[in-house]
C-alpha cells in the first residue's frame, strides 16, 4: 500500500488534498467511498465517464493520500483515506466558520438597512 | 426573504491566495458601504464568540490607512491594519493587510471584489500572501479559539460529500 501524500511536508500534503477535493468528480468518488470500498468499475458506474478517466481522478486522489488500493487480486478496492481528509477539513472548516459567523452578522446588518432605506423611501402618512 | 441559498465558497487557485465568495440579498453599494464605513464595520467584522471590533479607523482614499483592534474574553486584543490601493467604488477595493503579532512572514493584498445581479451581490475576497507557507499559516490559524477542533469538522465535510454525491447521481 503506498501512501505518498504522508511522505511529503505537511503544506505540501494539505495543497494536494485542497487540489484533490476542488473537483466535483472527486469529491463524489470520495462521497462513495465514504460508504465502504469499491473498485474501479463501481465507482465509474454512476459517472458519464470512462473507465480511464475516472482511474485519472483516482491517481489525483491517491497521490493526495485520500485513497487508497486494497489487495483483493482483480478488484483492487479502492479506500477512503479519513486522514489527510480530516486535517484539511479541519483547517478549512474552522476558516469557513469565521468567515460565514461573519458574513451572517453582514446579512442580518445589510437586513436592517434595507428596511430603513424602504422606510425613508416611502414614509407613511 | 431568503429565498436564495447563501454559500460561502472557499478556494486556493494558487499556492499564495485564498479566495472566498459569498452572496448577498442587497445591491452592492450597500455592501460597499458595510466593507468601508467604520460604524458598519463594527456590527459584523470579527465580532463573535464574544469579540468586538474595538477600533475601526478607516481613511478611504488612495494610500489612506485604516486600522482595526478588536478585543476578546480575558482582555486579548488583536489588530491589523494596512493601506488602501485602490478604490472603485462600489465594485473594487484593494488594500494591504498585517496584523499586529502576524504569525506568518510578510502582509497580503485584500481584493475585494462586487458584482450586483438581480439586487443580489456576489462578494469576492482574496487575500494574496508572499509565500505559500504565509498562506498555509493563515488557513491554519485558529481564528476562533474556543472551538472545539476534531472530527466534528470531518462529519460536517462527509455530509456535505454526500449531498454533492447525491445531486450528482439524481442528474
Amino acid at each position: 500500500m503506498q501512501l505518498q501524500g504522508y511522505g511529503t511536508s505537511d503544506s505540501a500534503r494539505l495543497d494536494a488534498t485542497f487540489a484533490a477535493l476542488a473537483d466535483p468528480t472527486r469529491r463524489a468518488i470520495l462521497a462513495r467511498l465514504a460508504s465502504g470500498e469499491a473498485s474501479v468499475l463501481e465507482l465509474a458506474e454512476p459517472f458519464a465517464m470512462s473507465q480511464p478517466a475516472i482511474s485519472k481522478h483516482l491517481g489525483v486522489l491517491e497521490r493526495a493520500g485520500l485513497v487508497s488500493r486494497g489487495r483483493a487480486a482483480q478488484r483492487r478496492p479502492r479506500k477512503l483515506e479519513a486522514r489527510p481528509l480530516a486535517e484539511a477539513s479541519e483547517w478549512l472548516e474552522k476558516y469557513r466558520r469565521y468567515w460565514e459567523g461573519n458574513f451572517q452578522g453582514l446579512d442580518t446588518l445589510l437586513r436592517e438597512l434595507q428596511a430603513k432605506g424602504k422606510k425613508r423611501a416611502n414614509p407613511k402618512r | 426573504m431568503d429565498a436564495q441559498p447563501k454559500t460561502l465558497k472557499l478556494a486556493t487557485p494558487t499556492e499564495r491566495e485564498i479566495v472566498i465568495t459569498r452572496d448577498f440579498d442587497a445591491p452592492r453599494d450597500l455592501v460597499f458601504e458595510c466593507f468601508t464605513k467604520p460604524e458598519l464595520l463594527k456590527r459584523w467584522l470579527g465580532v463573535h464568540n464574544g469579540w468586538v471590533l474595538a477600533v475601526c479607523e478607516i481613511d478611504l482614499r488612495v494610500g489612506g490607512a485604516y486600522r482595526y483592534l478588536w478585543r476578546g474574553p480575558g482582555k486579548t486584543e488583536m489588530g491589523m491594519g494596512g493601506k488602501y490601493l485602490e478604490i472603485v467604488r462600489p465594485e473594487r477595493l484593494v488594500s494591504t493587510e498585517k496584523f499586529d503579532a502576524a504569525w506568518y512572514p510578510g502582509g497580503a493584498v485584500g481584493t475585494l471584489t462586487l458584482a450586483e445581479r438581480s439586487g443580489r451581490t456576489l462578494a469576492t475576497t482574496s487575500l494574496l500572501y508572499e509565500s505559500k507557507e504565509a498562506r498555509d499559516a493563515v488557513l491554519k490559524s485558529p481564528m476562533d479559539q474556543g472551538m472545539e477542533a476534531g472530527y466534528a469538522a470531518l462529519d460536517a465535510l462527509l455530509a456535505a460529500l454526500g449531498s454533492d454525491a447525491g445531486g450528482r447521481k439524481a442528474g
